[in-house]
């Protein structure tokens, strides 16, 4: 961490390189050929490599996605896995070109640290503990000692959290969630806290996960997206629109499987504009007008990526929730392409 | 004889072309090095500043007193609610030298000891003491703090089934070393913390005048015993007078952890463990040197003398040996501290670990790093200016 920090700072320093990157997000990763995206370093669902080495996720989905609206091809995208402090300076620094990585959009990221371009997730913090200890709420968590990630909302929360609550704890934090999570599984602490979503993730890596449970409070507001830097357009448009385009793709029911016949076959002007049959919607943010189309056609809509990834058919068997469309009650909405 | 062209003579020096005049070639050359300098430190400043407007990161040392809102495993010094960064870089430049004081303290006492052991003429320690050194010498530091954290500490039982060396008052479990606290009535509070200051202060008196003494009459007076005795004696009679009014508190078992008393976190105690145990093998080597430097006729001057073993070793040899020993003791205690940044790798709040997370929390990485960089010289420095000190005090003083 120490040397990835420091090679951002002599980026900053020295300044050629990372001004170079600033000239144009979109034309650099054009140009390299890849988009460079930077992940968690393995948290289940979101971003995680599986067996073989090929990293697997909502977050590393959307990065794959952003590849096929630029490339039409979901393998051009190199991975970083980066700590919750190591995210921010790896972006600014120009190291990555977008962070996907189950990052909180708060305000003073947004107007500090980079740009955020959607909201892939949204997401709740939460308490896991031993079901032996007999405890029901988190109201009785008096005393506890919580194990967290340093340089994260989550630690912020907390403390927040329990002073409202008029409550003492003592906080034991570490840099990776690995770290925290086998500090939490040898004891080291009472409760484990982290957004819901993450609970559920981080239970499954635990020796006994039937042991634990997820308290029913969630303290927080935690809406996890991509991240951009400030001051470049061009990319954060790209970025956003990506995102736009998997919500878009599930709102006019098509999917992956659908998506050629459906090019072939639609009369409806909505589709019609979505798909680049219509307008120079994608000419128009710097890639090709099939770039909605390649992204479904690759990856699939968000509801896809959302049920492969996190939702029931998956290991995390979260509910939509929240996170459904807007037409269903949830949250998730699109500004209309036109 | 010639004469030199930069020789101030009588006679006018012959005409050499400037560039080949030593003293002005001196000066174009240091001059040029300036610049040089000036320029490399001018685009790093400028550089700095304009990459970092441009992407709109704020510069300055503002941020320090902004509020924190986070909270540390431990706060060896109040940490409240609405504490600012700065402060929380306080703790940890706190918890830093906690962990430097310790760990230097332990070493020290390790390092001499296996240093000795490994001179020493029994079979058994000297090969347990060379097996120390070169077992502990050669495995990384950051494998022994996770060894300590991970495979001693991490196995103790949970706060229910603390281990109790004294039961009911002292507690050993997976959350640390619980001790109770003390709370001296006030009387025999500053009682034993005058008494001792005065102590010292006759102590240190008595032993210049027995010093004196003995220059002058060559008679000695026991001034280790009797000044050992006034210095626990003293406190302890006032504490007496105080009627023993010491209330102890004891660590009182509670839902989740152990509440009152202190707690010292296993962070901590790995943390000391492993620093002093890996920089006690290379002290004892150090100590092993400086001991065997001194040169064996040394001793056998001073047992025709008819010095005592004892008052060889405390008269002739240390004395001696710890010329050679001081200044790359400096040196491990300099490393100790610099190690102490590896706490950052099981959770210890020192100054690396509070900084990256205010580093985080706040995005100002630059003036982080420069904090460090600044604190982490300071302290150095003023370890080494410490030891220059002492080291003067050792040297050979002639007459």
């Amino acid at each position: 961490m120490k040397t990835r920090i420091l090679a951002a700072t002599f980026g900053v320093l020295m300044g050629t390189t990372a001004t170079a990157a600033l000239a144009g997000t979109l034309d650099d990763v054009k140009n390299k050929g890849f988009v460079q995206c930077g992940v968690s370093q393995g948290l289940a669902g979101f971003s995680q490599p599986d067996s073989a080495g090929n990293w697997t996720g909502l977050d590393v989905d959307f990065c794959r996605s952003l590849a096929s609206a630029i490339f039409n091809d979901p393998t051009k995208v190199k991975f970083t896995p980066l700590s919750a402090k190591e995210r921010f300076t790896a972006l600014q620094s120009g190291e990555i070109d977008v962070l996907s990585r189950n990052t909180t959009w708060t305000m003073s990221r947004d107007t500090k640290q980079g740009k955020f371009a959607g909201v892939m997730y949204y997401d709740g913090q939460g308490f896991m503990i031993r079901k032996s200890l007999g405890i029901t709420s988190a109201k009785q968590l008096g005393g506890a000692s919580v194990c967290t990630n340093t340089g994260t909302t989550t630690e912020l929360n907390l403390a927040d959290w329990f002073r409202t609550q008029k409550l003492d704890y003592k906080v034991v934090s570490f840099e990776k969630s690995e770290e925290v999570v086998k500090a939490y599984d040898a004891g080291r602490c009472d409760v484990l806290t982290t957004d819901a979503s993450g609970l559920y993730a981080e239970r499954l890596k635990l020796t006994k996960p039937d042991e634990h449970i997820v308290l029913p409070e969630i303290i927080s507001k935690e809406p996890l997206g991509p991240m951009v830097r400030q001051g470049d357009d061009a990319w954060f448009n790209v970025v956003k629109w990506t995102y736009y385009a998997l919500l878009t793709a599930e709102e006019l029911g098509i999917t992956k499987a659908n998506a050629d016949d459906t090019l072939a076959k639609t009369e409806n002007p909505d589709v019609k504009r979505f798909l680049g049959k219509d307008g120079s919607f994608g000419a128009d943010i710097g890639l090709t007008n099939a770039w909605a189309f390649q992204i479904v056609k690759n990856m699939g809509n968000y509801g896809e990526l959302f049920e492969k990834n996190v939702g029931t058919t998956s290991p995390l068997k979260i509910s939509r929730g929240i996170n459904a469309l807007w037409t269903k009650g949830g949250l998730q909405y699109a500004p209309p392409v036109r | 004889m010639t004469k030199r062209p930069d020789d101030s003579g009588a006679d006018a020096a012959p005409s050499v072309a400037w560039y080949n005049d030593p003293t002005k070639r001196g000066y174009l050359f240091q001059a040029l090095t300036l610049a040089a300098v000036i320029v490399v430190a001018w685009t790093i400043v400028h550089n700095t500043a304009v990459n970092l407007e441009r992407r709109h990161i704020a510069q300055g040392f503002g941020f320090l007193s902004t509020t924190a809102g986070f909270d540390l495993a431990q706060e060896s010094i109040s940490f409240p609610k609405d504490a600012s960064y700065g402060r929380a870089l306080l703790v940890g430049l706190v918890n830093t030298v906690i962990v430097a004081v310790a760990g230097i303290f332990f070493a020290t006492i390790f390092g001499f000891l296996v240093g000795v052991g490994r001179l020493s003429h029994n079979f058994v320690i000297s090969r347990l003491c060379t097996g120390y050194v070169e077992l502990l010498r050669n495995i990384p530091l950051l494998l022994q703090i996770f060894f300590w954290y991970f495979a001693v500490l991490g196995v103790l039982p949970s706060p229910r089934q603390s281990l109790q060396p004294v039961p009911g008052w002292v507690f050993i479990n997976n959350r640390g070393l619980y001790l109770p606290e003390f709370h001296f009535g006030s009387f025999a509070g500053w009682g034993i913390v005058g008494g001792l200051i005065v102590a010292l202060v006759v102590s240190w008196a008595i032993r210049r005048w027995a010093r004196a003494r003995q220059m002058e009459t060559g008679q000695q007076f026991p001034a280790g015993r009797v000044t050992l005795g006034l210095i626990v004696g003293l406190p302890l009679v006032l504490f007496a007078l105080s009627g023993f009014d010491l209330s102890l508190v004891a660590p009182k078992k509670s839902t989740f952890n152990l509440s009152g008393g202190i707690q010292i976190i296993p962070e901590l105690i790995a943390l000391v463990l492993a620093l002093a145990t890996y920089t006690a093998s290379f002290i004892a080597e150090v100590v092993r040197a400086g001991i065997l430097a001194v040169s064996h006729g040394q001793t056998e001057a001073a047992r025709s003398l008819g010095l005592s073993h004892g008052q060889n070793l405390r008269l002739v040899v240390i004395p001696q040996a710890m010329r050679v020993i001081i200044p790359p003791l400096t040196n491990q205690y300099l490393n100790l501290t610099k190690n102490s940044s590896l706490a950052v790798a099981i959770a210890y709040p020192d100054l690396v670990s509070v900084g990256g997370i205010v580093l985080n929390q706040s995005g100002q990485a630059i003036e982080v790093i420069v904090i460090w960089m600044a604190i982490y010289l300071g302290t150095s420095v003023t370890t080494a200016m410490i030891m220059n000190v002492y080291n003067r005090r050792m040297a050979i003083v002639e007459r």
